[in-house]
């Protein structure tokens, strides 16, 4: 049987606060550094949220700009506005920081996350309305501490504060006195990684149009750990956002494998599905607090915007084949294995051509490919390039290798077969997946039909290890041959027909 | 550059002295190989790290300069990084590195 | 004369350009000792 995409979340959550106390290049340089430029200029350089909805590149990520329209755009994108500036897209959403504040506090299940009560008093209301959230956190929502107790708790017991518009307005307590894996540091990156998990879980349940109880099983990606000192990385993030996003019937686990862990995870996924364990799978990773601003100092010495100014999430449902939506192959997957080495041109062999070898299929028969969406215009301004461009660029040069493409036809290989990126800086975030809504759709309007997700994992920094790693699989149009239940070609036209109306309705709706 | 790194750095020139040390680099981007040359000849320009005000000059080359191309065993080269050459902008790589070592290195 | 052979060579990779591990292969064929190898991640 295989597995079918049935809908995707994919949400950016703006934490212009967080960038300053929580990035780990601003943390590590007020350790070094207290009194350093940077950190006296950073925050003029901090986006206001209007600036953030209207980003281009985000707008994509939520889905009312598709990758085709932001490649059109001339780069760099900071200094345009996009026509929209919506909160709301097909995919998703771009919560602002003070909801956000409050929904980790929703998402506290230990007393943890303290909002002074004229915090919470002045926010409740919007985040209660949000459509998606609203009925989730509702009764979850406490009524806020004094100021007085956040003061004392960041002063004297070392919680993590909390900031809002650069005021104090509440703190992450830590969950033991002595235990490192549970200290105020970890918990809010912790808490903050399950809350944005838990907004895309929200928001993918309602794009795929399925009841919360049908899935059966949540697979959390993310690269954070949780545990105690005696279990550091025991888990379960799944089963904790999956309970705040009140999925009642589903278990889960934990998948890790640094930026190549979503792909893992949707792997690992689709296989479930696809040997009949479980009928409803979601994938889902929140984002990480301490890659904000991560590249800051060279958007600062540029004088750009710091543009690593959102968290980001996402959620991936697979269900039995439902005979229309795009399916997931199994058949063909690529993967780097421990002799594949770390030569750019034995990773992107083992990733891309192996699997193509094993389908017999050529470099042009897939017709985009997603490898890591990073957004170009937070890359190149800090020395890493353009990450997709150079990913095309070595997939074309094998191709050609290989005689699949004609040496003239390279020039011309990124901008047809290629994305530009558009996915924040955080890690398993940008890592192939960012492409799955829209190949979903572009494969049942009929402009495509195979994708390649490919993710790639710097496993080397956990210092276990010096190798590398990554696997990728193909997404490919449903035939309608392995239906379940028997669909007529009426039924699929029906669906289709639905799915291109709901699309159009909620871009018309912005 | 990774502040671990800059210490390994820092180390291994008191242990083995910095003339007999040379630095390979295999950064995507010219600007970054600068940076990159730059922490290991005149200190770690962004002020963060083990190497901030330590000018090592050490000799430091990106991987891809003629120079130490030319000792590789071609078919490792090949094998290894050739791919890259198609990605990278070698040519705006070497003059920045050219640049740095002009300036700063001092063996 | 060499630049190479018979040195101590520390190498800085990088994720998005050319990985320690591929540098490290390549110098050892010049005659290098390699002390130290790592590999950065911008992103």
């Amino acid at each position: 049987m295989n597995s079918v995409i049935k809908g995707t979340g994919y949400v950016l959550v703006h934490t212009p606060d967080m960038v300053l106390h929580n990035g780990t290049t601003q943390t590590t340089e007020r350790i070094v550094n207290p009194e350093s430029e940077y950190l006296k200029e950073l925050p003029k350089h901090l986006r206001s949220y209007e600036d953030v909805l209207s980003y281009y590149p985000n707008q994509t990520y939520i889905g009312n700009v598709t990758p085709d329209e932001l490649a059109a755009v001339e780069q760099p994108w900071h200094d345009k506005k996009a026509p929209m500036n919506d909160r709301f897209g097909p995919f998703g959403e771009i919560m602002p920081q003070e909801e956000f504040l409050l929904l980790m506090q929703a998402c506290d299940v230990f007393d943890l996350v303290k909002l002074s009560s004229d915090f919470v008093a002045a926010h409740k209301d919007a985040l209660l309305k949000n459509e998606y959230v609203g009925p989730a956190v509702e009764g979850r929502l406490a009524e806020g501490v004094s100021m007085e107790e956040v003061e004392k708790l960041v002063n004297e017991e070392h919680a993590e504060p909390l900031y809002h518009g650069n005021v104090l307005v509440g703190c992450v307590k830590n969950a033991h006195d002595i235990d490192v894996n549970l200290s105020a540091h970890v918990m809010l990156e912790n808490i903050v990684s399950k809350a944005s998990s838990v907004l895309a879980m929200l928001h993918a349940v309602r794009n795929a149009g399925i009841d919360k109880n049908e899935v059966e099983y949540v697979i959390d990606c993310c690269e954070e750990a949780c545990g105690d000192m005696n279990q550091r990385g025991g888990g379960n993030f799944a089963k904790a956002a999956a309970e705040i996003a009140g999925l009642d019937g589903a278990t889960g686990c934990d998948v890790r494998g640094f930026c190549a862990g979503p792909a893992h995870a949707i792997l690992n996924a689709a296989s479930l599905v696809a040997a009949g364990t479980f009928k409803t799978v979601m994938v889902t990773a929140g984002g990480c607090t301490a890659k904000l601003g991560m590249n800051g100092k060279d958007h600062v010495k540029k004088g750009l915007p710091a543009l690593e100014d959102c968290l980001g999430g996402f959620a991936v449902i697979l269900t039995a084949d439902d005979g229309v939506n795009p399916c997931i192959n199994l058949e063909y997957v690529g993967r780097h294995t421990v002799g594949t080495g770390s030569s750019p041109q034995a990773v992107i062999s083992a990733l891309v051509t192996n699997a193509l070898d094993k389908a017999g299929l050529k470099i042009n028969d897939i017709d985009k490919y997603s490898p890591e969406m990073q957004n170009p215009d937070i890359t190149k301004p800090a020395g890493a390039g353009d990450v997709p461009q150079a990913n095309y660029k070595m997939i074309g040069a094998l191709g050609v290798k290989r005689g699949d493409l004609e040496k003239s036809e390279l020039a011309a290989f990124p901008q047809k077969h290629g994305l530009v990126g558009f996915a924040p800086t955080q890690g398993h975030i940008p890592s192939g997946v960012p492409y799955i809504g829209f190949a979903r759709k572009s494969i049942l309007e009929g402009t495509i039909n195979r994708a390649m997700i490919i993710g790639k994992g710097s496993l080397f920094l956990g210092r276990m290890t010096n190798l590398f790693d990554g696997v990728s699989f193909i997404i490919e149009k449903n035939e309608g041959k392995g239906q379940e239940a028997g669909v007529s070609e009426e039924q699929v036209k029906g669906l289709i027909a639905k799915a291109m109306k709901d699309f159009a309705a909620s871009l018309l709706a912005e | 550059m990774d502040l671990e790194n800059q210490k390994r750095v820092k180390d291994l020139a008191e242990e083995h002295g910095p003339e007999n040390i040379v630095v390979l680099l295999g950064a995507a981007e010219a600007e970054a190989s600068g940076l990159a040359a730059e922490t290991v000849t005149n200190g770690d320009p962004t002020y963060a790290g083990p190497l901030t005000g330590v000018s090592l000059g050490l000799k430091v080359y990106h991987v891809c300069e003629p120079e130490v191309k030319a000792e590789f065993d071609p078919q490792v080269y090949e094998d290894q990084i050739s791919m890259m050459e198609m990605v990278l902008d070698v040519d705006e790589i070497c003059s920045e590195m050219n640049s740095i070592r002009e300036q700063y290195c001092k063996y | 004369m060499s630049i190479l052979s018979g040195k101590k060579v520390i190498i800085i990779g990088d994720r998005d350009g050319i990985p320690g591990p591929a540098i490290e292969e390549c110098a050892k064929t010049a005659g290098a000792d390699v002390v130290y190898s790592s590999t950065e991640c911008f992103v």
